[in-house]
């Protein structure tokens, strides 16, 4: 029996303003009721999906933040950010809506590598 | 008053939903509802509200063995209870969405 | 006078490098949709040198989906739909940045 694919999701887009952000959320449950090993990591304006309080009833869409919090139920856990993104953007891991997992940017390339297939929404 | 279900069964208007409401689909369904059913309806609910989402069997099973305990948090106990496919069963008649990436 | 209405994330600096030469004293800028990001204090250096005069604003209801109402620059006004309106009108042209 082969070992299952293992996939890195990257997310650069910024939430509600296209629906990249859910695309790629309904990719991860889905790979993970395949028990795929799954790996999301939110890059660029995709950091945006993650910053917490988010409100969107005028909107009258889903809170992109509650479903992103709900990988963790799915067995998806492993969730990255850079550091760089953060201290760009003037933000902590008290600003985010879930424990993710800090790495600098130059460790992308290895993420990339370590993954049979990537993704990018 | 009508209340509208989409083509595969499923409450359009989540407000909608009521206990009674939930007694009548259960029996369209061939379930005769129960506090044991009820339960389990009840933290999918919760489920939903928390993350917006019908939960599939993986996530259904961790909630309930969060918050009713390992017994009941098991596929076998769900299937007792909603035979055939639970994640969908629960949601139709918990008057939530079906589960995305429902097999 | 012109309202200036852009769309975009920071990212896209070169929108916003054409939006901020169109501007002419009295202008307005107004950030709705993705746009709303350029509001986060650490991109304010964006805005930084324009001519005093021009009014800055965000669209609330992109503001609060997004949940950056208590981390809005305190540059920023915040617009409601009726006010987007009312500004839409008061001012003698709309141009959107996309």
């Amino acid at each position: 029996m082969s070992a299952k694919k293992s996939i890195l999701i990257i997310n650069q887009s910024a939430p509600y303003g296209s629906s990249n952000g859910r695309e790629s959320l309904d990719l991860a449950l889905t790979c993970s009721i395949f028990e795929m090993p799954v790996s999301l990591l939110f890059v660029g304006d995709g950091l945006y999906q993650l910053i917490n309080n988010q409100s969107p009833e005028q909107l009258q869409m889903k809170k992109h933040e509650a479903m992103l919090s709900a990988l963790p139920m799915y067995d998806i856990d492993q969730i990255y950010v850079t550091a760089e993104d953060l201290s760009e953007n003037d933000l902590t891991e008290n600003d985010l809506a879930m424990p993710v997992t800090l790495i600098q940017r130059d460790v992308i390339a290895s993420l990339i590598q370590q993954n049979d297939s990537v993704l990018t929404f | 008053m009508t209340i509208a279900f989409d083509e595969e069964g499923f409450l359009r208007d989540l407000s909608a939903w009521s206990t009674e409401l939930a007694v009548e689909i259960a029996a369209a369904e061939g379930i005769t509802l129960t506090e044991a059913h009820l339960e389990i309806i009840t933290v999918v609910r919760d489920f939903y509200h928390q993350y917006q989402l019908s939960p599939a069997m993986r996530p259904l099973v961790k909630a309930v063995t969060l918050a009713l305990g390992n017994d009941k948090g098991k596929s076998i106990y769900l299937m007792k209870l909603f035979p055939g496919s639970p994640a969908k069963l629960i949601a139709k008649i918990g008057g939530l969405p079906k589960p995305d990436n429902c097999l | 006078m012109t309202l200036h209405v852009i769309n975009k994330t920071p990212s896209n600096l070169p929108l916003y490098h054409r939006m901020l030469n169109g501007l002419s004293a009295g202008d307005g800028i107004l950030l709705i949709e993705d746009a709303v990001y350029a509001g986060l204090s650490a991109h304010q250096a964006l805005f930084e040198g324009l001519p005093i005069d021009i009014k800055l604003g965000a669209l609330e209801a992109d503001i609060q989906a997004r949940g950056l109402t208590h981390r809005l620059s305190p540059t920023f006004t915040l617009v409601n739909d009726k006010a987007f309106v009312q500004l839409s009108c008061e001012h003698d042209k709309v141009v959107s940045w996309y």
